[in-house]
């Protein structure tokens, strides 16, 4: 029966030929502005490290009081003092501080002149803990941060322009004047969103930096982070005296931790009230214990990585498909109405009322079928148009996969079968015998 | 006209009148809350910095390591004497940040009345400049003097900044005296007190962003000796900026053992920086034009339909109306008014819908309050837009002839 009425349904359309397009193209509109503002969604909120994004967490303690609270929220980053406290507790079964930073890079090779390059300063567990890929080499291991190591990893783009892609373990660069010795080279890596040190100066999606050198070396050669927040009338500290500057309540790191179950992360809550309460008992702090413990995807949640333009045209694109349905929803009205005398006549001629039923929401899903096809077009046309509407570094991740295309074919198909269910039942409900009179 | 057999006609349809009004009134909430968000962000990005755009350049200069602030104070000095005598500049100064520059550490200060005041003092951008800055950024004094050159200083990132004198923003002059007798007046840095000697119309900022800050700007006459670099801004003749940006780095290469200026980032013309700075606003406003567009050709193509297949379902009755005497202009008539008074339902539900998602979307976005005439705009339109697609139809049941009224078909 289905190939029957699926012909019924082209014969039909061929018949209100404007009505049935009409329906085809508004659903097809609605539908492509939903999937690629989908699209855009899908690209800001995608999971850096899925699978682990639940376990690791970011602990956050105010260390400046309620007057600079943004929104009742303590800093994004720790104090140095801070930091080093939950370092040295060792309270998470694997933990990492760091900063962003920028170095000024040279070579023995003369033909590379010397550039500025940013990165970050990290510990050991960086790189197991967000899955780092190695081309060459490897991290460094725990013993090297305590001893203030010289090593560094840098990323294979800087690898390719200092040492034209080679393995370039164990040779030598200068950072700011310093040498370095190359530990390792990093395959390919660009988490999408950069999340482990976004904040006010590094944008979620932009490159990572191309250098890593160990925390204590770093802080040894006074790199300060790109971005640190004092609580000084004037933003900016005296640099000049590093000890009172790095020992002052200027908030300049990101600590990470692993918390493998719901329960440690309850444990090292605990611990943060505890430590923020012995600091208010020493006097240092003037209120009561505000800590914060976030996984990934909460802290992502909270930076608000997703931008403006995204989520709204979500809203809008939602609203547009609810009154396109309802507009298709008058134009089916319209349409199957029409037919009147063609439903007595099946009526009449015995076909229940489900026959009818299936009859036209067949035709609404063939209806939706098409929609859905030339919807496919639109959203490609409209992924391929991203580049135009969103700012390029957003722009360059959405693509269209079959997991898209599916779907809109999917949601056109489903929005037509249900705004067509009052207008099928309205047509159910014709009476045979008014439409078989002779008028 | 009369109005009560229209009524009376529509409420034998009342599923399809209802889903037409319902159209209508979401079309009217989605789109005036659309093109109100589009008109809040061309308003947001069409906020001039006050400078000479179309002729403004920025060199982010880096400095190579190991070089102490007097042989940076020598540098910057040697660099603006050989680019402001470079081929098609017409002037260069130094500084630390950029209107639309973005958030740096050294770019913001706390201005206080009074040495001893116990409120927090007011927050304002600064620029290091000197006396060719105000002829650079192309913006104009109102009232006092421009610095001389024997006032201008040369500081670090870990001195005071505590100039003899100053030269501020007309805004921030009526904001710290409401008077207008900011001249010659001293007003209080972070680390000491200093004269206002001029007062500029306006000039943006750092931030794009800022509410109260935006339009609050110090001029601080100054070098500005931070060993990580400089920034120097460079006023051309010509729009014509390609060659003469080649020419200023060929200049400053000459003492290129120096710097570290970045081959792909390191020089960026303010409008390149506009662009970057309201990438997100721009993206916005586009988005949302779009959309209520392709809104509104939904609802008009609806309307079409809709109303095609209402006129076809009243040949009948239209036909018995045309024996009975009534002419085209009649049904044209009753048609338009009809669809009138649909539209004009939804409108009303529409501008209450409005006005509602307006207040919800207050909390998850930083709009302001909708003012009534935009949802009054869009009643407007809409009801414009309802008339045109009743045309066609309209136009196509006036053509029905009168011996319809008594054919059995």
């Amino acid at each position: 029966m289905w190939g029957y009425y699926v012909a019924l349904a082209l014969r039909s359309s061929g018949r209100s030929k404007a009505l049935t397009a009409l329906v085809i193209v508004l659903l097809a509109f609605g539908v492509a502005a939903c999937m690629v503002s989908y699209a855009v969604f899908r690209a800001t909120t995608s999971d850096p490290l899925p699978g682990k994004s639940s376990r690791l967490y970011v602990p956050q303690i105010d260390n400046l009081g309620p007057s600079y609270n943004w929104y009742g929220e303590p800093p994004e980053t720790l104090s140095y003092n801070d930091a080093m406290a939950l370092w040295q507790a060792h309270k998470a079964s694997r933990q990492t501080l760091l900063y962003p930073t920028q170095w000024q890079v040279e070579s023995d090779s003369p033909s590379v002149p010397a550039m500025t390059e940013t990165g970050d300063a990290v510990t050991a567990d960086f790189f197991t803990m967000f899955d780092v890929p190695f081309r060459f080499g490897s991290g460094w291991a725990a013993n090297d941060d305590a001893q203030h190591a010289t090593v560094a990893v840098i990323s294979r783009h800087l690898n390719e322009t200092l040492f034209g892609g080679q393995n370039s373990v164990g040779r030598e660069i200068r950072l700011d004047g310093q040498l370095f010795r190359i530990g390792g080279v990093l395959e390919d890596w660009n988490p999408r969103p950069r999340f482990f040190d976004a904040g006010d100066d590094v944008r979620p999606f932009d490159d990572v930096g191309d250098i890593y050198i160990p925390f204590t070396r770093a802080t040894d050669m006074k790199k300060d982070s790109t971005f640190s927040y004092c609580p000084t009338d004037l933003q900016a500290f005296d640099e000049s005296n590093w000890d009172a500057y790095l020992h002052s309540e200027c908030d300049r790191i990101v600590a990470w931790v692993e918390l493998a179950t719901p329960a440690d992360a309850d444990r090292y809550r605990e611990y943060l009230r505890h430590y923020a309460a012995e600091q208010q008992r020493l006097g240092r702090f003037s209120w009561p214990p505000d800590i914060r413990l976030r996984n990934l995807t909460d802290w992502l949640a909270f930076l608000q990585v997703t931008p403006r333009a995204s989520s709204l045209s979500m809203l809008v694109s939602a609203s547009f498909l609810l009154i396109v349905l309802v507009n298709v929803v008058g134009l089916m009205l319209a349409r199957f109405m029409r037919r009147a005398p063609e439903i007595g006549v099946r009526r009449a001629l015995g076909a229940s009322r489900v026959a009818i039923y299936r009859q036209f929401l067949i035709e609404a899903a063939t209806m939706g079928l098409v929609g859905g096809l030339l919807g496919v077009a639109l959203t490609l046309l409209g992924v391929w148009g991203a580049g135009a509407l969103f700012e390029p570094s957003i722009a360059r991740l959405v693509h269209a996969d079959t997991s898209l295309i599916a779907l809109t074919v999917l949601l056109a198909v489903a929005a037509t079968v249900v705004s067509a269910l009052y207008p099928t039942w309205r047509a159910a409900q014709t009476q045979p015998a008014w439409q078989i009179k002779i008028n | 006209m009369q109005l009560r057999p229209i009524v009376a006609a529509l409420a034998r349809h009342k599923v399809a009148t209802a889903l037409i009004l319902l159209q209508v009134a979401l079309t009217l909430a989605v789109a005036s809350n659309a093109l109100f968000i589009v008109a809040t962000r061309i308003v947001h990005l069409s906020r001039p910095t006050s400078t000479d755009e179309a002729h403004l350049f920025v060199i982010r200069n880096g400095w190579k390591l190991g070089q102490n602030a007097a042989r940076i104070n020598a540098n910057i000095r040697a660099d603006l004497e050989s680019l402001r005598h470079v081929a098609g500049v017409r002037d260069a100064f130094s500084s630390q940040g950029f209107p639309l520059g973005g958030f740096k550490d050294d770019i913001i200060q706390r201005l206080k009345l009074k040495p001893d005041q116990k409120t927090t003092g007011l927050l304002v951008t600064y620029f290091a400049s000197d006396e060719h800055t105000i002829n650079t950024l192309g913006i104009s004094l109102v009232a006092g003097r421009n610095f001389r050159p024997d006032e201008i200083t040369a500081i670090g990132p870990n001195d005071k900044v505590s100039p003899a004198c100053i030269v501020v923003t007309r805004s921030l002059a009526h904001k710290l005296f409401p008077d207008g007798s900011a001249l010659g007046k001293t007003v209080y840095l972070t680390d000491g007190p200093a004269v206002i000697i001029g007062i500029l119309a306006s000039l943006q900022g750092a931030f794009k962003n800022s509410g109260n800050l935006d339009g609050y700007t110090v001029l601080v006459p100054t070098h500005y000796l931070d060993p990580e670099g400089v920034v120097y801004l460079v006023r051309t003749d010509s729009v014509a900026m390609k060659p003469v940006i080649a020419a200023t780095l060929k200049a400053l290469q000459e003492r290129g053992g120096l710097r570290i200026i970045d081959p792909k980032a390191g020089v960026v013309t303010m409008a390149q920086i506009r662009e970057r700075a309201y990438a997100d606003d721009h993206s916005v406003a586009m988005l949302m034009s779009i959309l209520s567009g392709l809104l509104l050709l939904a609802t008009a193509g609806g309307i079409v339909g809709l109303s095609s297949f209402w006129v076809s379902q009243r040949r009948k009755q239209i036909g018995i109306r045309r024996s009975l005497g009534a002419t085209t202009g009649d049904i044209l008539g009753y048609f338009h008014a009809e669809n009138f008074l649909i539209v004009g339902g939804g409108i009303v539900l529409g501008a209450l819908l409005a006005l509602l998602a307006n207040l919800g979307l207050m909390h998850v976005y930083e709009l302001p309050h909708m003012p009534l005439y935009v949802p009054l705009l869009g009643a407007l339109l809409l009801w414009l837009l309802g008339q045109l697609a009743v045309w066609g139809p309209a136009r196509y049941a006036a053509k029905v002839p009168p011996v319809v009224a008594i054919r059995t078909e």
